[in-house]
């Protein structure tokens, strides 16, 4: 996304601009360009690019919900470093990510492979597994948290009918099936979406190639191996990505399913900010722990832009 | 390649029943809390639960409606929300991707680069100082200045895509309507955005989705119960009473927030799919 995204602001305005000088029509005049683009600057500056400015200068503040602010220099980053629920954050959001992002991938080859199929049927399969993508998080993590119930839920309804288990299993109860159930959450919301991404990308591998390779008589693994994979590398790094940074935001779904409960051990770093500024309102302190989230997830798309570059060339 | 017709038949049973398998698996749980929301409220709350409903009934969704101000109070205000955002991402996007489309002007790049800029800043850490910029427009704790961030944070998407799509309009067409005399905007209006609608679908459909679905940015906007939308309630529900929490409503409450966005995609699945592509591998 980075890289294209550089490309666009990059290359493509001076192709404009030399077309636009050929041409040379009086009404293509810059004034109304910048008009049609007021409305653009107005909410990026206004929305976006002053309230990161008060961001930063927030994080060097001691700053109360009321009374007035004060310059507290680098405190705030000082505080986030002893701060054991942040720290105890940090590490279980990046567990979090590890996991979910191994799983999403391994469950979405799985479904490329039965909705990419020319049998019939594969259009249904492949809007089944999708549907599940476009009910919000809040709504869906609130459905989950109905279903893995002890008491009421389905889920336990469906163990128990099946005789895998005789007692009511507390799928939130301990720290370890908390996060087992936020992830099969996440995996039955979030890996329609990264289906149909790959699923784009397995499709824009040139046909020929898989015939020439039939012709050569590689086997099917080795025509996985050596064409689908290196053709829809990009696709993969790209996912990568949105799965990381997704993950590392993960917020929604364990406001609601766990709390960051049992004994904080569910706390993920965006629950945690959240917890300081809208709970203890310590604006300065949640201001550090976005800044340093922000940096982390810009070198982030860095490391990712530079991955992508070297696989084009 | 392999052995005859038995084989493949075999092999097309395994496939189909494996495939079918996961496919009720992911339909299951939106299935269930359909039939659940119509149960009576006894049998919604009933341990163990009941596979099928013994009696239809809406009692369910009529207790939604004497949840604190009402269910009704809260799908105004999400109905209400996601109108001012598509009305405002598409308009923003329309006009701003013709304007990168089609014109040059100082700082032309800058603002494109800057707009694409939002994608690296993870919108959790912003909401935090917009919480006080929207204080300062007194926009605070309302449905407008929730719109606003909320088409900031559609802006990369929607005006990356309408770029693309005006730039690959035929500046011809709109010439000849510009030697009749038609302003810019007449042009662009009466000419290349029925061309480029498919892309307007499909900016105006991602924002409906992010404003009917966000949850985390009406948490913090807004601290009036009665101009919550739909997804906080949700929760609101959830946390009521710890103890005595009411399934069927619950359900009623998750059944009335993804019906729409079940609804519109099975409708315009064209364009969402297009979309994703575009948003996900960006041309």
């Amino acid at each position: 996304m980075s890289l294209t995204t550089t490309r666009a602001g990059t290359e493509a305005p001076a192709t404009g601009a030399a077309t636009r000088r050929s041409r040379g029509t009086a009404a293509r005049r810059p004034l109304t360009g910048l008009l049609f683009v007021t409305p653009t600057a107005v909410i990026v500056a206004g929305l976006f690019l002053v309230p990161l400015a008060i961001l930063v200068y927030m994080s060097f503040m001691d700053w109360p919900l009321l009374g007035s602010p004060e310059f507290d220099g680098l405190d705030n980053y000082r505080h986030l470093t002893h701060d054991s629920q942040f720290v105890g954050a940090i590490t279980f959001t990046l567990l979090y990510t590890a996991i979910t992002t191994v799983v999403l991938f391994a469950v979405a080859f799985v479904l490329v492979a039965i909705s990419n199929s020319p049998r019939r049927g594969s259009r249904f399969y492949r809007t089944a597994f999708f549907l599940p993508y476009v009910v919000g998080t809040a709504a869906a993590s609130t459905m989950w948290w109905v279903d893995s119930s002890d008491r009421l839920g389905v889920f336990n309804q469906v163990l128990q009918g099946t005789g895998i288990t005789g007692k009511p299993v507390g799928f939130l109860d301990t720290p370890g099936k908390a996060l087992f159930t936020v992830i099969t959450l996440v995996t039955w919301k979030f890996v329609g979406f990264q289906m149909v991404v790959l699923l784009v990308g397995v499709q824009s591998v040139p046909g020929e190639l898989y015939e020439a390779a039939r012709v050569d008589g590689a086997s099917t693994f080795q025509r996985l191996r050596y064409i689908t994979l290196p053709g829809i590398k990009p696709t993969i790094a790209l996912l990568t990505v949105l799965s990381v940074t997704g993950s590392l935001l993960a917020f929604d779904q364990f406001y609601v399913l766990t709390h960051g409960g049992p004994d904080n051990s569910t706390m993920t770093v965006v629950l945690a900010l959240y917890n300081k500024a809208f709970q203890s309102y310590r604006l300065g302190d949640a201001a550090a722990e976005a800044v340093v989230l922000l940096v982390a997830l810009i070198v982030l798309n860095f490391v990712q832009l530079r991955l992508l570059r070297t696989k084009e060339d | 390649m392999t052995s005859g017709a038995a084989g493949r038949a075999t092999r097309s049973t395994l496939f189909h029943m494996v495939s079918m398998a996961i496919a009720i698996a992911f339909l299951f749980p939106l299935l269930w809390a359909l039939l659940n929301s119509f149960k009576t409220r006894e049998e919604a709350n009933q341990q163990p639960p009941t596979w099928f409903p013994h009696s239809l009934s809406v009692a369910n969704y009529r207790s939604l409606a004497g949840f604190d101000q009402g269910i009704g109070t809260y799908l105004v205000n999400s109905v209400l929300l996601a109108v001012l955002t598509v009305i405002g991402s598409v308009v923003v996007c329309v006009l701003g991707g013709y304007g990168f489309a089609r014109f040059a002007f100082r700082g032309r790049t800058l603002l494109f680069g800057a707009t694409l800029g939002i994608l690296m800043v993870p919108y959790a850490t912003i909401l935090l100082p917009l919480y006080i910029v929207l204080g300062h427009l007194g926009l605070q704790n309302s449905l407008i200045g929730l719109a606003l961030v909320l088409v900031m944070f559609q802006l990369p998407f929607g005006i990356y895509l309408m770029r693309n799509s005006f730039e690959s309009v035929p500046r011809e067409l709109e010439e000849a309507a510009l030697v009749d005399g038609a302003s810019s905007f007449g042009a662009m209006r009466h000419v290349s955005l029925r061309i480029v609608l498919p892309g307007v679908v499909t900016v105006a459909l991602f924002s409906f989705l992010t404003s009917w679905n966000e949850y985390l940015a009406p948490l913090i906007f807004l601290n009036d119960g009665a101009k919550y939308t739909l997804p906080v309630m949700l929760v609101n529900i959830r946390y009521a009473s710890y103890n005595i929490i009411d399934f069927g409503a619950l359900q009623a409450g998750v059944v009335v927030a993804m019906l729409p966005c079940l609804l519109v995609y099975l409708l315009l699945q064209r364009f969402y799919v297009s979309g994703l592509v575009t948003g996900a591998l960006r041309g």
